[in-house]
């Protein structure tokens, strides 16, 4: 009959110390590769619609006449890259979160 | 003297709404009726509105504990129906994010089985580990839960021989945590005395009333859909892990096993990476019907699928695991304590969002 | 692609079924497929890591018998095309009566592709009333 076979692990965790992070005083490097956010390089963008059509959630809104203009919803955003994938100038990026503007 | 108590929705230890309206007599459980859609999204119908490729992502939400096995799924029934084959290596890395979810999957229901029984420790212990598993696959993918690295006709990524390394040293991280835990889990007296003969399910009723996936294997019936060999579990073969002795102490012993039948998996896999392309081109609208299963950590899903020549999709049907674990779980409630409802409901490792899309 | 086992009728449908249980098969789920003229309704069965379906045409208005006595797994599935396409099941042991899993004031028989019933009809409902704002 084994009793207390946690003692050890409670040993361990009371000297080493908690496993979190002092976090925001310290910040984890992000990943490379992480999706965080959208962003795009308007003066490549030729307002073809192609990302438009690809979304998923319809997050972003392309504008032809009279005018043109790129629109895009971020809460509606799902992060999955299809914008990114299907556009024909490679204008669009998925960039960590903690990037700065 | 019977009493009604309801069992949820709203409870500590459900990690979703789920009601379950008790007839209880002096503590012992007389009958138990599921009340469910709470989390109703009616997911079939919005696919049906949608281009089938970005079905792809939408069907990855309908869980967030087994999403890259959905879209697997999905994917390899689209691929049937149109004929697409898939290369080599997108096989092998769809095996090692297979495998990577179903350790987080095993991992999360272990902890929040601790829970149900008042061991918050070791609850807390068991996520800790499981985020090393999420780092791999934040790593390699750039998503935590959500991969979205499943595509019609391979994968959208890869994983180089840097990501490949990093994986293997959380691997090892976990493997090398789970054997201080694990004791606790299976050895310890006061957690045996919850686990042992509570929620016992014979062989002959499991597999009449649907029953799938651990909660069948717990049993002592030998079933799991990995043994056909999709995708590349026929070239790395598989020995499904099976206890015999049918109460949630077997179910428990279950999962631990296919956690480190997991950890060799994707060690396998990695190792034996071939090289190839990642996807496969391919033209043209899906039609036809076409009925797909695989294996989730709950057990087996199905997917059926039909289509009519549009970029849209006639009808999607899935089937989850806890969708047919639910009918065995009624059985096996009849006769225990109160207090061990919650066990009993947790050691089938529901996830209602799947039952309801 | 999927194939048919067999196909069925509402006259023969529970005797095949109770048919099938004794010999090994184990029950996976009811699929029903609105097509613009009725229902398809399959079942689909398990034995040995092969999935067998059997097909039952269902015209509108008509009533299905419930396979809960033979096979008990059904009954979660008989009540989800209760609610979802408005199908009436008799003989179930635990009905709920189109309400489990939609609420008192969703939409009836959603999934449901008859003109003015599900979902179509809230659509025309909301337009209209757009219109007139």
């Amino acid at each position: 009959m084994k009793l207390f076979t946690i003692f050890g692990n409670i040993v361990r965790n009371t000297i080493r110390g908690p496993v979190t992070r002092n976090y925001p005083a310290q910040v984890r490097d992000p990943f490379p590769g992480e999706r965080g956010r959208l962003t795009i390089e308007s003066d490549k963008c030729i307002y073809c619609g192609i990302c438009a059509k690809k979304c998923p959630s319809n997050a972003i809104e392309v504008v032809r006449q009279p005018e043109k203009s790129w629109r895009f919803e971020r809460f509606r955003c799902i992060l999955c890259g299809s914008c990114v994938e299907s556009c024909p100038k490679k204008c669009l990026h998925l960039v960590s979160r903690l990037e700065k503007e | 003297m019977s009493m009604l108590i309801p069992f949820g929705p709203q409870h500590p230890v459900l990690p979703e709404p789920l009601q379950l309206r008790l007839e209880i007599n002096d503590e012992k459980v007389i009958s138990a009726m599921p009340v469910i859609g709470y989390v109703h999204r009616g997911l079939e119908k919005l696919a049906e509105q949608k281009d089938f490729q970005q079905d792809t992502y939408l069907i990855e939400r309908v869980c967030g504990i087994c999403s890259f096995i959905h879209s697997l799924t999905y994917c390899m029934g689209i691929e049937e129906m149109m004929n697409i084959p898939v290369p080599p290596r997108a096989n092998y890395l769809r095996v090692v994010w297979s495998e990577l979810h179903r350790m987080h999957s095993h991992l999360l229901a272990l902890g929040l089985l601790a829970d149900a029984f008042g061991f918050e420790n070791l609850f807390m212990q068991l996520w800790q580990t499981r985020e090393h598993v999420m780092d791999a696959m934040e790593a390699t993918t750039g998503g935590r839960v959500m991969l979205g690295s499943c595509c019609i006709g391979g994968v959208r990524k890869d994983i180089d021989p840097g990501q490949a390394k990093f994986v293997l040293e959380q691997v090892a991280k976990v493997e090398k945590e789970l054997k201080e835990l694990v004791p606790v889990l299976l050895d310890d007296y006061g957690v045996k005395q919850r686990l042992v003969g509570v929620g016992v399910l014979d062989p002959q009723a499991a597999y009449s009333r649907g029953a799938v996936g651990p909660t069948l294997r717990g049993s002592g019936v030998r079933r799991d859909h990995r043994m056909t060999g999709y995708c590349a579990y026929g070239e790395l073969g598989f020995e499904p892990v099976v206890r015999k002795e049918c109460d949630c102490y077997a179910r428990t012993d279950v999962r631990v096993g296919e956690l480190y039948q997991s950890i060799d998996l994707v060690r396998r896999a990695l190792a034996k990476l071939p090289d190839s392309e990642l996807k496969t081109p391919f033209k043209g609208n899906p039609s036809g019907e076409v009925a797909v299963r695989a294996e989730q950590p709950r057990g087996e899903v199905l997917y059926y699928l039909r289509g009519n020549g549009t970029d849209k999709l006639d009808r999607l049907r899935v089937r989850t695991p806890t969708f047919a674990n639910i009918a065995p779980l009624l059985g096996m409630l009849v006769g225990c304590n109160l207090a061990d409802v919650a066990v009993i409901i947790l050691s089938i490792d529901p996830c209602i969002s799947c039952t309801e899309r | 692609m999927m194939e048919i086992q067999e196909e069925l009728t509402l006259e023969n449908q529970l005797e095949k079924i109770a048919s099938l249980m004794p010999r090994g098969y184990r029950f996976v789920t009811m699929t029903v497929v609105d097509d613009g003229q009725g229902f398809d309704i399959f079942y689909h069965f398990d034995l040995k890591y092969k999935l067998e379906t059997l097909r039952l045409k269902l015209p509108y208005g008509a009533s299905l018998p419930s396979i809960s006595k033979a096979c008990f797994a059904a009954l979660i599935a008989e009540n989800e095309i209760q609610d979802l396409f408005g199908i009436t099941v008799t003989g179930l042991d635990i009905d709920y009566r189109m309400h489990m899993l939609l609420a008192e004031d969703a939409p009836v028989a959603p999934f449901c592709r008859v003109p003015g019933v599900g979902v179509s009809a809230l659509k025309a409902e909301t337009k209209s009333e757009g219109g007139a704002l």
